[in-house]
């Protein structure tokens, strides 16, 4: 039926000037794109967790909260929980002080900024998988002939088995030293960034007050005008921890498979999920449950600094 | 290594803010001398540092550039014996290393998912950003609800979508869930806020509709902020590691990074041919790197993630 009913709807539809038709050509494809790949593997995800799938991702064999239950109260997953948090505990506050510290020494410079600049930003064109195979076959790998056991030889010391000693744990030097090398110069340009946003006028008034360049003013100036982008560099900092994946599996893992130690929640997921079980149900209940938890912690952390209280 | 041409001024206002205080002349020799002291020590720690960050790549060279006996000889020096170019030709010639053909599906990848980004993302950006729509808030807080996920949580659940559609091993599997980056939409979105009306408005006056205002007048006037997020997306997608070792599974779908790290946990390893693919596998980001670092140290700067 072609009336003025049909006609009316139409031009709702289409807008003023068909504007609702050409916002929907520009961001259709996209949103129905990140649809398609975001919430409904996402929705699928949560269904899977609540059947026993082997193998298969359309399971008949509903389980309820067993994978759940089973996800919780397995030793192997929980550790992997632990393994995150310590992780996060030496990353975090290491590469904010790297990265606030190189960024603060840069933006001093008088000549060779640029080159400075570039020396330390350089490690983030490089792969988590060629920074793993350079730490653990060419600085750290526990024979003499590598880099570290060479400057140990050096002043007499032992040599270490950097990778495969538990007691104590030195492969977490290993684990930390790779991620602080490929992360640090990207998180210097944020604070640069945000140096550079502070006006020079705060640092006139310091010094007419009297405060000596250096500590007071960094302490009274500097790190309170950088709380935004502090802000910022935690919460992604936290957020890409529990992403933790390449290098721990590049690092660790070997012909003989992964060993029980280090293996934060991705990697576990990993072997889990498509590991020889494949079992998908049990992987999507951790997914779920990783999911909640980042969910969490960020929307605390964000509460918690007041990210967002801008847009009030 | 050479300097970069970033040297410009106008990246480096930063560095006047910090002008010593007028004070009083007899303190002030003091004073001038203790700032020379903390300058010469901040340089020397900077530059003890910059090599710090450099030894991983000239390991990556010196190792790639050795023979076998020099990497793993026990009196370590620091230059090889011998500089033994030809291992190049030995790792493309070797039948159990499939290094061209994941040289060839890492290119694939990374140039099609940036290219696929830039035109999804730029085009939500911009209808986001300029064309009115009651429900544009809703649509937005949508793509910004998927950050809440972070892209490796859902890789169980992606590959559950991906092996149902019978993608695993497949280009299309390892590209398509790849090129819907919120990031990249929101960092568009951010720009095109900003961007100049008045050039958009004489575009409508001459009668052109949104499509194509966006590609006559908004595209080419918007370059440094396709070449950031390009350069971004680029780099993420050749370094991308753990989706592709989920979906590529299939030794002829393998990047650069998953035929990596298969030789690093494999039984027997040759270690010069191993450091010198690794070493290959820099290169390309390195070339683009050094070309369009200003663009991507600029696009983090704008990318509004620190405000």
């Amino acid at each position: 039926m072609r009336g003025p009913l049909t006609t009316e709807l139409t031009r709702r539809l289409l807008g003023p000037q068909n504007r609702h038709l050409w916002f929907w050509i520009f961001v259709g494809p996209f949103v129905l794109g990140l649809t398609l790949f975001t919430y409904v593997p996402l929705a699928w995800s949560v269904y899977l967790s609540f059947f026993d799938a082997h193998n298969t991702v359309s399971p008949t064999d509903f389980v309820g909260l067993d994978n759940y239950t089973a996800m919780l109260g397995d030793d192997a997953f929980t550790g992997s929980l632990v393994t995150f948090l310590v992780f996060t505990a030496f990353i975090v506050p290491a590469t904010y002080v790297l990265s606030l510290a190189l960024a603060l020494m840069v933006n001093r410079l008088r000549w060779a900024q640029a080159f400075f600049r570039s020396v330390f930003f350089l490690p983030v064109a490089c792969s988590y998988v060629v920074a793993a195979l350079i730490w653990k076959m060419s600085i750290f790998n526990g024979v003499r002939f590598g880099l570290a056991n060479t400057v140990l030889d050096w002043f007499g010391a032992d040599q270490i088995a950097w990778l495969s000693t538990t007691d104590p744990p030195w492969y977490w030097l290993v684990i930390v030293t790779v991620r602080l090398w490929l992360q640090a110069g990207f998180y210097m340009v944020l604070f640069l960034a945000g140096l550079q946003r502070i006006s020079p006028r705060l640092y006139e008034a310091a010094a007419v007050d009297g405060a000596r360049p250096g500590w007071q003013v960094f302490r009274h100036i500097t790190f309170p005008q950088l709380r935004a982008t502090s802000v910022a560099v935690v919460l992604l900092l936290v957020i890409n921890a529990f992403q933790a994946f390449d290098e721990f599996y590049n690092l660790l893992s070997d012909s003989r498979g992964y060993p029980p130690y280090a293996r934060p929640p991705l990697v576990y997921l990993y072997y889990t999920a498509l590991g020889q079980g494949q079992n998908l149900g049990l992987g999507s209940a951790g997914a779920v449950i990783l999911a909640l938890i980042i969910a969490v912690v960020t929307v605390v952390q964000a509460r918690w600094f007041g990210l967002g209280r801008k847009e009030d | 290594m050479r300097t970069p041409r970033s040297a410009s001024p106008s990246n480096s206002p930063g560095t006047r803010q910090n002008n010593p205080p007028r004070v009083p002349p007899n303190t002030r020799d003091v004073r001038d001398a203790l700032v020379g002291v903390g300058r010469a020590v901040r340089l020397v720690l900077l530059l003890a540092l910059a090599l710090l960050f450099l030894i991983p790549f000239y390991l990556l060279v010196r190792n790639g550039l050795s023979s076998e006996a020099d990497i793993t000889s026990p009196e370590w020096r620091f230059f090889p014996s011998e500089l033994h170019w030809s291992n190049i030709r030995e790792l493309f010639d070797d039948p159990n290393v499939p290094m061209a053909h994941a040289l060839l599906n890492s290119s694939l990848i990374a140039v099609l998912t940036t290219v696929g980004t830039l035109l999804l993302a730029s085009l939500a950006g911009y209808g986001l950003a300029r064309i009115p729509y009651a429900y544009a808030d809703v649509v937005f807080y949508w793509i910004l609800g998927t950050l809440m996920v972070p892209a490796a949580v859902t890789f169980v659940p992606s590959f559950v979508l991906v092996s149902s559609l019978g993608w695993v091993s497949t280009l299309r599997g390892l590209v398509v869930p790849t090129l819907f980056s919120a990031v990249a939409a929101f960092i568009f979105r951010q720009y095109f806020l900003g961007f100049p009306r008045e050039l958009e408005d004489a575009a409508r006056v001459d009668g052109l509709g949104y499509w194509r205002t966006y590609w006559q007048v908004v595209v080419p006037n918007s370059r440094p902020v396709f070449a950031a997020v390009g350069t971004i997306v680029f780099i993420g997608a050749w370094n991308s590691f753990l989706w592709p070792l989920v979906i590529g599974q299939d030794r002829d779908a393998w990047t650069v990074q998953v035929a990596l790290s298969t030789f690093t946990t494999a039984q027997t390893v040759n270690i010069h041919e191993l450091f010198v693919a690794a070493a290959v596998s820099i290169v390309p980001l390195l070339v683009v790197f050094l070309v369009l670092q200003r663009h991507i140290v600029a696009g983090v700067e704008r990318s509004g993630i620190d405000d």
